[in-house]
């Protein structure tokens, strides 16, 4: 489980999507392990403006890394133009978000809903988000249970 | 022969050697992959892009997505969600790129608003409307999928889903329940009336470009 991945993953439980308590998911014994993925900047530069930074940084931190307070500030690419030149500095903070959104992953551990406890498990850095029908269903049919 | 979502619901049909099949047989590959291709072509992405793969089973797909050479807009990152652990684990030994999750779509998808480009779906989205263990409809499935799949989709961004419907009936109800949950919805039919004759459920979200041709089928 890439961070990239974390920080957009929410809840199942439909209950807890209004919470802000179940955003981001919060990881418990985890292990890590490096990936080599291709550097890729022109997703990097996509993806940037919709990642909330400070739930990476709620994520980083519980991994044990250290990320700038604020949100990186990167360059526009021209979508038309297939070589790119983009200047030192920016190369390096593209190199420094590859490593941290796309190569660490998260290979064995828990995601703990901060609103409701649910437990989402990782095995092998594929994380289990089936749920117990009950809690998938319990919002389409609240008034069974006032019967 | 049967249709396998008539059966079983897919986390029992997949077992581990009928994932093993599906994953080997060169036929199923190839079909995979042009499926997989055009509904990449649907898409129409400029940029690399972050990809939901709706029922990735052993990522076929995925590794396609992930191999998309930067001149053709590629390449992608993907997430796959699929409810067989059996193909995810083939997934796994095959090393693809993309994050796995183990989900039932008609659970809903559970990632932030806004957050994915566009999503891919091959010969997935009919198990919704198959025999489930829960004791919720298709009809409340389907609802929980494509209102999951369109809040997790960025304002213009684009789903592609081939499908197999078992019959008309089927084809308009899952149509009706991607408009039901605000996407504009076309059907694409190649090969009509062929027995390779495959549907794309094109689905976009407003402030997209509708694609190119007649996709009202
Ligand atoms: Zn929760």
């Amino acid at each position: 489980m890439k961070i990239l991945t974390t920080s957009f993953l929410t809840c199942a439980v439909k209950a807890c999507k209004s919470s802000p308590l179940s955003f981001p998911l919060h990881y418990k014994d985890a292990e890590l392990e490096q990936s080599d993925i291709a550097y890729n900047p022109r997703f990097l530069i996509n993806i940037l403006p919709r990642i909330d930074w400070d739930a990476v940084r709620v994520t980083a931190t519980e991994l044990g890394f250290t990320v700038p307070e604020e949100k990186p500030e990167l360059p526009a690419l021209d979508a038309s133009s297939s070589t790119d030149t983009i200047e030192p500095a920016d190369e390096k903070t593209l190199r420094e978000l590859h490593t941290l959104l796309l190569e660490t992953e998260v290979r064995e551990g828990k995601l703990v809903c901060g609103n409701c406890g649910h437990e989402y498990k990782i095995k092998e850095g594929i994380a289990n988000f089936l749920l117990p029908s009950h809690l998938g269903e319990f919002e389409l049919f609240p008034f069974c249970f006032l019967h | 022969m049967s249709r396998p979502e008539e059966t079983l619901p897919p986390d029992l049909f997949y077992s581990d050697a009928e994932s093993r099949k599906y994953t080997t047989s060169s036929r199923i590959l190839s079909i995979q992959s042009s499926m997989t291709h055009r509904a990449l072509e649907l898409l129409n992405l400029n940029t690399p892009s972050l990809i939901l793969d709706v029922g990735c089973g052993s990522g076929l797909s995925g590794e396609i997505l992930s191999s998309i050479p930067p001149s053709e807009g590629g390449p992608h990152i993907w997430i796959g969600m699929d409810i067989s652990a059996s193909m995810l684990d083939i997934a796994l030994q095959r090393d693809v790129e993309g994050d796995l999750l183990l989900a039932d779509i008609g659970q809903g998808v559970p990632l932030r608003p806004g957050s994915i480009d566009a999503a891919i779906s091959i010969s997935a989205i009919q198990w919704l409307c198959s025999a489930d263990s829960s004791d919720v409809s298709p009809v409340g499935r389907l609802g929980r999928f494509f209102g999951g799949l369109y809040a997790a989709l960025r304002r213009g961004g684009r789903a592609v889903c081939q499908f197999y419907p078992k019959n008309d009936e089927q084809r308009s109800m899952i149509c009706n329940a991607a408009i039901k949950a605000g996407f504009g919805a076309g059907v694409l039919e190649d090969e009509p009336g062929t027995k390779n004759a495959k549907l794309y459920l094109v689905l976009t979200v407003s402030g997209g470009d509708v694609p190119k041709g007649d996709i009202t089928g």
